[in-house]
């Protein structure tokens, strides 16, 4: 008997196993292969805009994707460093073969955590609660909550071409019946799509003729704990390519033979994430599309080709690829494919990720809706984090939009449900300047000590770093210029406009070329790198920042507005039938969440404010 | 259930026939028991009948009565209308007939207020509709329609895909910074498309002004002394102009006397001394309220008579009101020391000078310019203020491109001033953004 039973070991599997072991319950990760835990079957990158961020909300909650990838990437670069602090995000080239391999040696040191082989097919269920899973052979594991994390393994079809396989990534086996088996205890399944370029051989790649692309030369990590270990000089590089006429002509040719286009997948792929068939034929006046390349691991001969996902048979394949300058004599080592796969539907789940129709019953991942590493890890921690304070019968813990990405996938997802996969992005954040790359151990490390995820010593350098900011924040407050000759020979210098006598740093700091990196041209703020950013950047923005954070405060208000859970749609007179259905739908917890259901109006949340007031706080 | 109302749908006062228009769901029922002719219950939807409406054995009126069944109905309620022969006595009979029958006196507005709940129509719709049943004017009823046809609408929703393809950018710049095909807009780039929005934006503003004036009616302010003449010029004018309203107590107006069509605009002549009646004292010129009317009023007239030579109070009295709304006119004779003051001779007792008068009130708005049929109104105080907003936060990122503040700190006004527009027009698409941003742009891995 287990408390936790966490199926799938993928990014979502191991956050959640990870989580639950270490809040101290009894965990079991079923996977199918012990070699694949943590495999990454698409890209070779974590992070990236938005979901750089989440790696970092990852981190400083007490997840191990941050790093993880810490350990084992070979290159990495901070997205958007010109564009303004709240949408810088880190992004780097994880090593497929590294990555796994440090992921399942830091679930290992967990003496909490079993990791075993078995594909499971269906659920123990009685009353509605679930009590275990049941293995392909008929085995029993019986658990008092269960953490479905299965990817795109649900009845998972590969396609290319005309040629479609019941199977998943690698050749691995699909699960045949367990979406079946919970679409049996009430719950929609969806059939989504996605898809992956070619690989390519190293030795066949003229890398000459490509443009270069390096690394920062800045060090960076994801991760709050570990300080950078690589080699800043010894990155890997990636480079860029495009497609020519010629590979659009053949793709053009071909188009109906492509699993997409001939009509050979059912599933609804990502919108943001287009095969090459799509980009041309929806963008017909391009004259070309930039692709990449990216080294897939320093062990292997293999390189990704990023932009370049297609369904097309193998041999069309070959044609597109060698039209491209580089790469006019690759060896193509796994061809593109689509992969069509079963999931929830979102809407039948809570913001704590568990299922409203099955009791302790949890999902992460790509099976509610959602893709990417790592938008699946942040799930996958959130429902690890949830189900043992379920267990342990305490408060769960919700993160609102105003506090993390991970708060916001969450709240779109069972708000608004998905309609294709699901992929952050910063434009989907409302509060975007406050959900920063820099300060997501100052929004919820805090949270994740409280929980147990993070230790006695993180929790101090947390404290000490909340400290060296006031100090800072005060000591630039009080102090005041004095327009010396030193410090006018550098503003002349810069060519800025002088600051008059007596102005203090901090109004000094409000200007945009202000940075401390000049004042301490002629001054001595002795701080860490971080402390300064931070105070840097809450000078900077404030007007902005104070702005986002009474909208947040306005926000949490209505939030605390909750909507009984016995509420009875049908009898609110007047309000909309297309926002009553929606609403019986989602059941949303508060008002402000039923204001973010698409179809509901601001008149109906009026109607429904008033509705409350008049029913439920009759005796008030 | 909604209750079922009723009110009269047409102007009350003179006109060949009258319309009262009962929606709700029992407003067939309703009609159906004052009514003598086919049963309305059993008639088709969009049909109509021709009757009698009876109180007890008595008949009222010979009526025509139009049955339109939910749910394409103005409402999306059952409605019914009935088409009397006018009159002020009848139709207010059989309004009163209705009452007792179990309708309800609709509130002003309601009707459009149910179509708009019951999503019939938009924001910018339902307040057309209201302008239009609160429309006193020829002028004022033309702009109503206008806005029903969508005006605001269109060009609200071209400067929303302007600041939406510019949001767009931004983002997907931001989301996808390595696409190096995608143009990367800067704020250089951003500057001149705010200067246009920014510049349509006073246009609409502008126009706005106007459109309050179209709406509302100009108000008219006649100050001066005592006995100089102020009551002869007020009844000149209304007696000329057949005056359509006498003595309306002012509801956010003080007083206005009377009001008059001039270039098909409603004038609202206030005559302050309407305001002194009621003192016993007769004070300075200067007092608290007729500032405030003379401050409130878009042209006032200021009235003086030589006769008793120009006192130092008159002085002051010109001197306060604003040179681009002021008009002088001197009854009997001539300003002696005259100081460069333009103004108009004229004499009440035999009507010199009052059609120059007119003249000058019509010049100094530029009524004759102003064409109700070519402009872009923004009637209404909501959207006014809405555009305000908008302009107001259009400035801000204007003013932070000049400080050169990161692009993605200038969104944070651009998307403010796009939430604005959008709710003047009340439409809402989910995700409009991401939709944007993936239709305009071509990425992803």
């Amino acid at each position: 008997m287990f408390d936790v039973i966490v199926v799938g070991g993928g990014h979502a599997g191991c956050e959640a196993a990870n989580a639950c072991a270490k809040m101290g319950m009894k965990t079991i990760l079923l996977t199918m292969n012990k070699n694949n835990i943590a495999d990454m079957p698409c890209n070779p990158s974590i992070g990236g805009t938005a979901k750089g961020i989440i790696v970092r909300e990852i981190d400083a909650l007490g997840g191990l994707m941050g790093i993880v990838a810490d350990l084992t990437h070979f290159q990495i670069k901070m997205l958007n460093n010109s564009k303004g602090p709240a949408v810088r995000s880190l992004r780097c080239q994880a090593d497929k073969k590294e990555y796994p391999k440090k992921m399942l040696e830091f679930l290992s040191k967990n003496k909490n955590l079993t990791i075993e082989e078995g594909m499971v097919e269906d659920l123990v269920i009685e009353d509605n609660v679930v009590k275990g899973v049941i293995l392909e052979q008929g085995q029993k594991y019986y658990s008092k909550a269960v953490i479905l994390t299965t990817g795109t393994y649900l009845k998972a079809n590969i396609l290319i071409g005309s040629s479609s396989k019941e199977e998943g990534p690698h050749g691995e086996k699909r699960s045949n019946h367990l979406s079946d088996n919970l679409k049996k205890y009430g719950l929609n399944i969806i059939r989504l799509k996605t898809g992956t370029p070619p690989r390519i051989a190293k030795n066949s790649i003229d890398f000459s003729v490509m443009q270069e692309e390096e690394g920062d030369n800045v060090y960076y990590t994801f991760s709050h704990d570990i300080k950078p270990h690589y080699d800043i000089n010894k990155q890997q590089k990636c480079y860029l390519l495009y497609t020519n006429d010629k590979t659009h002509q053949i793709i053009n040719e071909h188009l109906k033979e492509s699993a997409m286009y001939g009509g050979y997948v059912t599933g609804v792929g990502p919108r943001y994430c287009p095969s090459i068939e799509d980009k041309v034929v929806r963008f017909k006046d391009k004259p070309r599309h930039q692709l990449f390349l990216e080294p897939e691991s320093v062990h292997y001969d293999e390189w990704y080709l990023q932009g370049f996902s297609t369904s097309m048979p193998t041999y069309v394949q070959e044609q597109m690829v060698h039209s491209l300058k580089g790469l006019e004599h690759a060896v193509i080592t796994k061809y593109a494919y689509a992969i069509e796969y079963d999931a929830i539907n979102a809407l039948q789940i809570t913001n704590t990720l568990e299922n409203k129709v099955i009791e302790n019953l949890f999902t992460a991942g790509q099976i509610n809706g959602t893709s990417g590493y790592e938008e699946a890890a942040g799930q996958g921690l959130m429902a690890g984090i949830n189900a043992a304070l379920k267990l342990q019968k305490k408060e769960p813990l919700i993160l609102k939009r105003n506090e993390a990405y991970i708060g916001v996938l969450i709240d779109d997802l069972v708000t608004k449900g998905v309609k294709d996969p699901y992929r952050m992005l910063t434009s989907r954040a409302e509060f975007r300047l406050i959900l920063r790359h820099d300060n997501a151990d100052l929004r919820l490390r805090e949270k994740g000590y409280k929980i147990g995820l993070i230790s006695d010593e993180q929790e101090q350098r947390l404290r000490k770093k909340e400290e060296d900011i006031q100090k800072l924040l005060e000591e630039v407050k009080n102090k005041k210029i004095k327009l010396n000759d030193a410090l006018k020979k550098i503003f002349e210098e810069e060519e800025l406009l002088l600051p008059q006598n007596g102005t203090s740093y901090a109004e000094l700091l409000k200007r945009p070329e202000i940075s401390f990196k000049l004042l301490n041209k002629f001054n001595d703020f002795n701080y860490d790198e971080e402390i300064l950013e931070q105070v840097e950047i809450e000078l900077k923005y404030s007007g902005y920042i104070n702005k986002a954070l009474k909208e947040a405060k306005k926000l949490e208000k209505i939030e605390e507005k909750e909507i009984p859970d016995d509420i009875d749609y049908q009898k609110i007179k007047n309000m909309a039938s297309e926002a009553r259905q929606k609403l019986q739908e989602v059941r949303p917890k508060t008002i402000a969440q039923a204001s973010r259901i698409s179809g509901v109006n601001p008149v109906d949340i009026t109607i429904l404010a008033i509705y409350l007031k008049k029913e439920y706080n009759k005796n008030e | 259930m909604e209750d079922t109302i009723c009110s009269i749908a047409t102007s009350v006062g003179i006109g060949a026939i009258s319309i009262i228009r009962v929606s709700g769901e029992k407003a067939i029922a309703i009609v159906n028991k004052i009514f003598k002719g086919k049963n309305l219950e059993n008639c088709l939807t969009h049909t109509i009948h021709y009757g009698y409406i009876y109180e007890k054995n008595e008949k009222i009126d010979e009526v025509l009565v139009s049955v339109m069944r939910a749910p394409k109905t103005y409402t999306t309620e059952d409605i019914v209308e009935i088409n009397t022969h006018g009159g002020f006595v009848t139709t207010n009979k059989i309004l009163e007939l209705l009452l007792e029958n179990g309708c309800r006196l609709a509130e002003p507005g309601e009707f459009t207020k149910r179509a708009f709940l019951n999503g019939r129509i938009d924001l910018t719709q339902a307040e057309s509709v209201n302008d239009l049943i609160l429309a006193k004017t020829d002028k004022a009823r033309d702009l109503a329609l206008h806005n029903l046809d969508g005006q605001i609408k269109r060009k609200i929703n071209k400067i929303c895909t302007k600041l939406m393809d510019i949001m767009a950018n931004i983002e997907v710049n931001i989301d996808y910074p390595e696409y190096e095909d995608i143009e990367v807009i800067t704020n250089e780039k951003v500057l001149p498309i705010l200067n246009v929005v920014k510049k349509e934006l006073e246009d609409i503003l502008a126009n706005s002004k106007n459109g309050k004036l179209i709406k509302d009616g100009i108000d008219v302010a006649i100050v001066g002394r005592p006995n100089v003449g102020k009551s002869s010029i007020l009844n000149h004018l209304l007696k000329e102009d057949k005056a359509i309203v006498t003595n309306i107590a002012g509801t956010t107006r003080d007083i206005v006397e009377g009001a008059i069509i001039l270039n098909g605009f409603l004038i609202n002549l206030i005559d302050t001394a309407g305001l002194r009646k009621t003192k016993d004292v007769v004070e300075s010129i200067g007092v608290e309220k007729s500032k405030d009317v003379m401050h409130k009023a878009d042209v006032v007239i200021a009235v003086l008579n030589n006769e008793e030579g120009i006192t130092k109070e008159d002085e002051e009295l010109i001197a306060s009101i604003p040179v681009e709304k002021r008009i002088v006119f001197v009854n009997k004779s001539d300003i002696k020391n005259n100081r460069k003051i333009n103004y108009i001779k004229g004499n009440t007792k035999t009507d010199d000078g009052l059609d120059t008068l007119k003249k000058e009130i019509v010049n100094k708005l530029q009524l004759d310019k102003i064409n109700s049929k070519d402009m872009t109104y923004v009637a209404n105080a909501r959207q006014i203020d809405l555009i305000k907003k908008t302009f107001a936060s259009i400035e801000s990122a204007l003013s932070n491109i000049d400080s050169n503040m990161p692009i993605d700190i200038v969104e944070i006004d651009i998307n403010n001033a796009w939430k604005y527009l959008k709710e003047i027009t009340g439409e809402v698409y989910e995700d409009e953004l991401i939709n944007t941003l993936f239709s305009n742009f071509c990425v992803g891995k």
